[in-house]
């Protein structure tokens, strides 16, 4: 961890959003993970893509459960909600927060261990529900800040620190979501900013639920060799489907890309989300295939990852339940107690 | 691009931009660290080693380390490298035990310096401690050049200037004050066995051919011949209206001092535009603050004389226009001309080399703007045993050039006296670099970036100061302010080392990064990469420090521009592939207390 607080001085062309906001204005307190924690990565993707989106921190609600992922909402989106809830219980308290204000763009941040372990029954029923927020899990394969047991998304047969290797078969928590109806669905890598960036503005702008699975190594308990979550492990063995390129609305479009490798999706804000295909044989819009190919690329060791799944015409828990489109939070007391004649009339319909 | 050399000496010397730009290559940001700790004994002999005139400068030098100082480039303003020097002279205490020891056996050479301004004086300290026999000619009857001539005591008090001119003389030179030397091949039959010309740039520019000129000769004053006139107080007084020619910095010490002794209004009426006069920016600032209007783009067309007497001044209007290179050239503006009363004229407008006594047949040779032929690294004139240094070498300067030249004349003068090679056994420049690691998060210097804005130094009060020639007008940083000031430096002598086989491309130390310095990326020829940058590098005069190939074929690039050499880099990195390592540049400088 690092005590020397990080200066307010900054770039002197450091680009501002058109809040007038640079990306500083996004970020948190310094972090007291271990320097070189692929968390922080994470973290810093996530400051960038919302100040690049150019909404107001107010407009957040980061909440998280328990572990050294979980401890990350303190080092981003500084001038947010925040609500550091109980281990494996982001889900929750994110439901929560959103069925009261639908208007809020919500993110849960949670770890292996926190959405694979103790939250895998959250996690399963938050998906279920296509509650409107972007779930990221910073996956390390470890309890990093229980000091390093293996978790559910450790890989059969890898190692431990001091070379126990681990029995059991790993959780696949991209291919889980896919299965339980995720209708935004990404794997990315804590040391890839190019590809991820994109990947959490337009999960932030995706309406229903959006899930990444962020590999984001632990340095100080899972990076060594014999490990298929350290930052060697992943760069040799990567595989990248489906690029996701942000095109911001009103943005000129320039490059030109082969016909067929290329589809722009438009997004509920009227930007674009340009996919190119890296892998031929990958269709990002067909569930059942896309969940045979993660499985197939798993069995040859290759980690996948881009945007896995995309049902752009998407709808979320709020639609399902039919609520009304002022958010909850907001309605007084005359909106919610329709009086005596409406009461009267309502039980009359049961007499 | 190739994996930067960091073991080349201007690498991190260049990165250092204060002492980079400081012609005597003073190590700035170590000097101030030591102000912040109180210890100002050592941070004058830092100084002192390498300006000379720790005490001198710290009131008066052009500094142009300021303009080149980081800080302008992260926040606006630079440190107040100059006025901290100041702090270090006001506060040292007994500097005697740090006096390089002069040899009483002398090893047989005499070395004769004329004109005993900075130049001179600081080639004489150079090489008395090597064991040389130098002898000092000077037609005034004391030391210091135009040190001491020009430059008015209330912005340079004399004890100030005598404690560093003494200092000097007392370490063994021979001098011969009051004896002018009018010929210097008579000198040169005295057979010293290497000479230095120091004798500066005496000659004040006059405006022969403007109408008028003769006839108002009584009333019109070249400014340095006026202002050593009322250094060595032959002039006391000057009165009713009057107008000062020129825009430099003779200029305001010829307007400020008028005011001073009685002119019951002073104007400065420059050729020129405001932007650019050649008189420093807080020159400008203190000249007007004591309520000298200054008037630009006033060319003088007439001066006007009646029953033979100073009228005024008739000037003609002109605009500045940029010319199809880009040269700014001044054309009439259309205004009608102006006339303006006055009593007397300074002549503030410029001076030029003039050695009449040197004799032009004596295979010293000289080129058409009357300035010696030298060698412009070893200041060796056409004649080998003859050096030049200070104004006297390439038209007028300041004191630290006179002093940068002087170090470089004395290691000439020596090698020479060696008879050895000047430039192929030339000392080269050298670089140490100690990391300042001293545990988990500690470092030996202090790394927090401190936001403050820069402090200003407190003057005396005008209605006193104004009255007074011999005030000085400058108060200087107390110790606290000054403890203030030396925190804003940012340590540019810190420097950022990285150990490409230890990166693990992590990108902890591009996260945390607040300048975005840093950038893994492929490689590329440098304009291109200088393009695609975290934030693009711009700055051409900076340079980007590219690593060898790391695992994923990518290298690190930073750009040192904005870099806060706050270590956070080398604070976030896993690995230590960041090191934090104090660039310690060596400048070879002979008889230096430090080597
Ligand atoms: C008005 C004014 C203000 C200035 N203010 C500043 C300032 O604030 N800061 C700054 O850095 N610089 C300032 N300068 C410039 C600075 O004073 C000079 O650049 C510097 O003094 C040059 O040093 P020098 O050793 O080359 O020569 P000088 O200082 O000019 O010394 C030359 C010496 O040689 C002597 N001499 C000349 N001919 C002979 C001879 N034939 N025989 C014997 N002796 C001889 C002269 O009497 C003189 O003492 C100012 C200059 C002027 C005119
Ligand atoms: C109810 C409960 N059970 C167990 C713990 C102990 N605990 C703290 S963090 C953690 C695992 C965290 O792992 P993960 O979510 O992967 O986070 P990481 O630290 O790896 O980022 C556990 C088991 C707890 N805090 N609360
Ligand atoms: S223990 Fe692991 S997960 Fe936790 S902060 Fe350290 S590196 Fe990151
Ligand atoms: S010292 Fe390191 S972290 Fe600090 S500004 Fe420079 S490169 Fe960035
Ligand atoms: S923090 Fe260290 S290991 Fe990580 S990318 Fe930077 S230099 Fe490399
Ligand atoms: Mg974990």
């Amino acid at each position: 961890m690092t005590f020397v607080a990080k200066p307010a001085a900054h770039h002197p062309r450091l680009p501002r959003n058109e809040l007038g906001l640079t990306r500083r204005d996004y970020e948190g307190s310094v972090s007291t993970l271990c320097a070189g924690c692929g968390h922080d990565s994470v973290s810093a993707a996530i400051v960038q893509a919302c100040a690049e989106l150019a909404i107001p921190p107010h407009r957040f609600a980061k909440v998280s459960g328990i572990g050294c992922s979980s401890k990350t909402p303190t080092y981003f989106l500084g001038k947010s909600h925040g609500f550091n809830s109980v281990h494996g219980r982001m889900p929750s308290v994110t439901t929560g927060a959103n069925l009261a204000n639908r208007e809020l763009y919500c993110i849960g941040i949670s770890g292996d261990g926190d959405s694979a372990s103790i939250g895998m029954g959250q996690f399963a029923h938050i998906v279920r529900r296509r509650i409107d927020m972007l779930y990221i899990v910073d996956n390390n394969g470890t309890y990093g800040l229980t000091k390093g047991q293996f978790s559910a998304t450790n890989d059969k047969g890898s190692t431990s620190k001091k070379g126990a290797p681990n029995l059991y078969e790993p959780i696949d928590l991209a291919g889980i979501a896919l299965q339980l109806g995720a209708t935004f669905v990404g794997r990315s890598f804590s040391g890839d900013k190019h590809q991820l960036v994109p990947l959490i503005k337009a999960g932030l702008l995706h309406r229903g639920f959006a899930f990444i699975d962020v590999i984001s190594p632990c340095v100080a308990f899972n990076n060594h060799a014999g490990s298929t979550k350290s930052y060697e492990y992943v760069r040799g063995h990567r595989g990248d489907v489906v690029a996701a390129d942000f095109v911001p609305k009103h943005h000129e479009i320039t490059a030109d890309y082969a016909p067929g490798t290329r589809e722009d999706v438009m997004m509920p804000d009227g930007s674009l989300l340009r996919l190119r295909k890296l892998a031929d044989d990958y269709d990002p819009h067909d569930r059942v295939d896309a969940l045979a190919y993660l499985q197939r690329k798993q069995r040859e060791g290759e980690v996948v990852t881009g945007l896995l799944y995309l049902d752009a015409d998407a709808t979320d828990c709020h639609k399902i339940l039919n609520t009304v489109d002022a958010p909850l939070n907001s309605l007084a007391e005359a909106d919610l107690c329709p009086g005596n004649a409406a009461l009267a009339s309502i039980n009359g319909t049961f007499r | 691009m190739k994996p930067t050399n960091i073991f080349d000496p201007t690498y991190f010397h260049k990165v250092v931009d204060c002492q980079w730009a400081c012609p005597a290559h003073t190590p700035v940001p170590e000097y101030i660290r030591l102000i912040a700790q109180e210890r100002y004994t050592e941070a004058y002999m830092i100084n002192w080693d390498s300006n000379v005139f720790p005490g001198i400068l710290g009131r008066t030098c052009d500094r142009p380390c300021e303009p080149a100082c980081r800080r302008v480039r992260t926040e606006e303003k630079p440190v107040a490298i100059c006025r901290l020097k100041r702090v270090a002279a006001d506060n040292k205490g007994d500097i005697t035990p740090y006096i390089p020891r002069v040899p009483k056996v002398k090893n047989g050479k005499r070395i004769a310096l004329i004109g005993a301004g900075p130049a001179s004086l600081a080639v004489a300290r150079d090489l008395l401690p090597m064991g040389y026999e130098v002898h000092l000619f000077e037609k005034d009857p004391k030391g210091g050049g135009m040190m001491r001539t020009q430059i008015p005591a209330f912005r340079l008090p004399a004890a100030v200037l005598e404690e560093e001119v003494d200092l000097i003389l007392d370490m063994g030179v021979t001098s011969h004050f009051g004896h002018e030397i009018t010929s210097f091949k008579a000198l040169l039959e005295q057979g010293f066995d290497a000479y230095f010309v120091g004798t500066g740039a005496p000659r004040g520019r006059d405006l022969p051919d403007v109408p008028g000129r003769e006839a108002a000769d009584p009333f019109i004053h070249i400014g340095i011949d006026w202002l050593s006139s009322v250094a060595f107080g032959h002039t006391t007084a000057i009165s009713g209206k009057v107008i000062v020619l020129g825009g430099g910095n003779t200029a305001m010490d010829c307007c400020r001092t008028s005011r001073r002794i009685g002119a019951e209004q002073v104007t400065v009426v420059v050729r020129s535009a405001f932007d650019v006069m050649k008189a420093s920016d807080w020159e400008k600032e203190d000249a007007m603050s004591e309520g000298i209007p200054i008037i630009n783009n006033r060319p003088p067309k007439e001066f006007v004389v009646e029953n033979g007497k100073l009228k005024g001044v008739l000037f003609s209007c002109v605009k500045p226009v940029k010319d199809d290179k880009g040269r700014l050239t001044y054309v009439p503006s259309g205004e009608p001309d102006v006339f303006m009363p006055a009593d007397h004229v300074l002549m503030a407008i410029g001076q030029d080399n003039h050695c009449p006594w040197i004799e032009r047949d004596i295979g010293i040779e000289f080129d058409k703007w009357d300035c010696p032929v030298l060698d412009k690294v070893t200041l060796q004139s056409t004649d080998p045993r003859v050096f030049f240094g200070g104004d006297a070498a390439f038209g007028p300067e300041n004191i630290i050039w006179a002093s940068a030249h002087a170090h470089q004349a004395a290691i000439s003068i020596h090698l020479y006296c060696q008879g050895k090679d000047l430039k192929t056994d030339r000392p080269p420049e050298g670089v140490n670099l100690i990391s300042q690691k001293m545990g988990m998060h500690e470092w030996s210097y202090d790394a927090a970036h401190d936001p403050s804005k820069r402090h200003l130094v407190p003057h005396a009060d005008k209605r006193v100061s104004l009255k007074d020639v011999k005030m000085e007008v400058e108060l200087g940083f107390d110790r606290e302010l000054g403890y203030r000031e030396a925190q804003r430096c940012l340590n540019c002598d810190v420097q950022t080392v990285f150990t490409d086989n230890l990166c693990i491309e992590c990108d902890a130390c591009v996260d945390i990064c607040p300048m975005d310095c840093i950038t893994f990326t492929q490689n590329g020829e440098e304009p291109e990469l200088r393009e695609r940058l975290t934030a693009p590098a711009l700055n051409d005069t900076q340079d980007l420090y590219a690593s060898g190939v790391l695992k994923t074929g990518r290298i690190m690039v930073k750009d040192e521009d904005v870099c806060l050499h706050c270590g956070l880099c080398a604070e976030r990195c896993p690995t230590n592939a960041w090191d934090m390592q104090k660039s310690v540049i060596h400048v070879p400088q002979l008889g230096s207390y430090a080597s």
